[in-house]
């Protein structure tokens, strides 16, 4: 067993992890972090989706051992109190998920693409999304509720009078029209 | 998954000390495709050593005018690194058309060169594989073969890498920095990659207790004039079936100097340094560039189910060259 001490959606959590169970085992059954769901266990279906210092990770493939040091904020982790945060709002309003199980991964991975690209474009969003699938197949809905939450997140970062939106770097949006089909 | 000991290396010499003497141990940095690997089995380590928290995370220029990518920088922050984007483009490109944002978010640079075939029979334990269990046979061989090798094969094993990354690399002719209990060593990215052979158990030419510690660009990054064409089955999160990373060195319209490297075919990125130099001097033109893909593609030969990869090869290699010289289709 290793020890590790990592911060779960603010609150210090320590324990005693054999090296083998993968975070999101961790999150789900040892902190009962339930809504971090596991869709394939293999990287490849995006519903174990967490952030990781920040940054959207699979926590499927990442042991628990090496999130040592680390902050997690999951699904659980995104509202304030009653209050939603822009993205789950937005998958509220636009009707965003049917059965809803792939939508705590699409939302935290929605999160991350908005703290880095505030104003994405569709494709933008889209290519963020490859790693997320959704069986019910509401790519459609899941893209517009993203839209909606990055317009809301725009209006509310005016509102606030130039208080900046994420302490993150912005990670610029590349041009991929180059990857054509033959 | 099998379980094994785990520690957490403070410095790279413990790390290399400690891969070289302890049995069955092994390196793991942000894990993306290993841990894929030893849930079902098909790597079974008794040790991990974690080396993600060694000082190998920054991206810095170099003497000669290149950049020096440290082996855990992750692709993310490689992909979309200000520098990598104005001068080494194709880099950019080629690792956003690879896997999703969560794995380039965790997944390193060193790690990504080192990721195992995604070929069918690899992964499946019940199943012949000249390279998880040496001397058992090539399944694929016979087998369903859409995604496999049409250059470089052989009798032992036709699966392919599935880099993009690495595929770029090679256009780029980057150097892998490497480190181990003999000591520190340079291996160009044309040699790192193996092919098959008799030992197809070996994917890369780095010693099972050495490390990489960078991965070197040359200054030369040919981003005036490039491209990443990647064909897959579907458009997302999906190996390529061909690939090509191309770079061009044009004055006016007249080719100084092509680089064209394969990714899908092989069991390394591929390149034909005679291929590309028949474009020496030469215009940019679908005519000349039609000769050099035949070139790239001569030697290539198909299984039953993926010979389409030869012609697909010979066209997206026209179709890049037409794209990195911005020429219209």
């Amino acid at each position: 067993m290793t020890k590790i001490s990592v911060t779960v959606n603010g609150t210090a959590q320590t324990h005693e992890v054999e090296p083998r169970q993968l975070l999101v085992y961790y999150l789900r059954e040892k902190l009962g972090l339930t809504g971090t769901h596991i869709g394939c266990d293999t990287s490849s279906c995006g519903a174990c989706t967490v952030h990781m210092d920040g940054m959207a990770v699979k926590s499927c493939s990442i042991l628990a051992v090496q999130a040592d040091g680390c902050e997690i904020t999951t699904i659980e982790g995104l509202a304030k109190g009653d209050q939603l945060h822009p993205v789950q709002e937005g998958f509220k309003e636009c009707h965003g998920l049917q059965c809803g199980f792939c939508t705590p991964g699409m939302i935290m991975s929605a999160t991350d693409l908005l703290q880095n690209n505030p104003d994405p474009t569709e494709e933008d969003i889209r290519h963020a999304l490859e790693g997320n699938i959704c069986r019910c197949t509401g790519y459609h809905n899941i893209v517009r509720s993203i839209q909606w939450a990055a317009e809301k997140m725009k209006t509310s970062a005016r509102a606030l009078d130039g208080a900046p939106v994420s302490t993150s770097p912005v990670y610029a949006s590349v041009n991929l029209n180059q990857q054509q089909q033959v | 998954m099998k379980p094994f000991t785990y520690t957490r290396a403070d410095d790279i010499t413990s790390a290399v000390s400690e891969v070289s003497q302890q049995e069955g141990a092994k390196v793991i940095a942000g894990g993306t495709n290993l841990l894929d690997l030893m849930k079902i089995d098909v790597m079974q380590p008794r040790h991990l050593i974690d080396i993600t928290r060694l000082a190998l995370n920054t991206i810095e220029e170099t003497a000669q005018g290149g950049l020096l990518l440290g082996a855990l920088v992750t692709n993310a922050d490689t992909a979309y690194h200000e520098q990598v984007e104005q001068r080494y483009p194709l880099l950019s490109h080629a690792i956003l058309a690879g896997a999703t944002a969560q794995l380039r978010n965790k997944a390193t640079d060193g790690g990504n060169l080192l990721q195992r075939t995604r070929c069918y029979y690899f992964y499946d334990t019940h199943t012949a594989c000249n390279k998880r269990e040496p001397g058992t046979g090539c399944s694929a061989i016979h087998g369903y073969n859409r995604i496999h090798a049409i250059l470089g094969h052989s009798e032992h094993c036709i699966a392919t890498h599935p880099s993009d990354m690495a595929v770029a690399l090679a256009a780029l002719e980057a150097r892998i920095h490497v480190t181990g209990p003999r000591g520190e060593r340079t291996i160009p990215i044309a040699d790192f990659h193996r092919l098959p052979g008799d030992t197809p158990e070996k994917d890369t030419n780095l010693a099972d207790d050495e490390i990489i510690t960078s991965i070197e660009l040359p200054s030369k990054g040919f981003a005036q004039h490039y491209t990443y064409l990647k064909n897959r089955d579907r458009a997302s999160y999906a190996f390529a079936l061909v690939s090509v990373a191309a770079g061009l060195d044009m004055e006016g319209d007249t080719i100084q100097e092509a680089r064209i490297a394969l990714g899908g075919v092989a069991h390394k990125p591929w390149r034909n340094p005679e291929a590309e130099a028949l474009l020496i001097g030469k215009r940019a033109s679908r005519e000349n560039f039609q000769p050099v893909a035949d070139a790239y593609v001569q030697k290539a030969k198909g299984f039953e189910h993926n010979s389409f990869k030869i012609e697909l090869a010979c066209r997206s290699i026209v179709r890049a060259l037409m794209q990195a010289a911005k020429i219209d289709q």
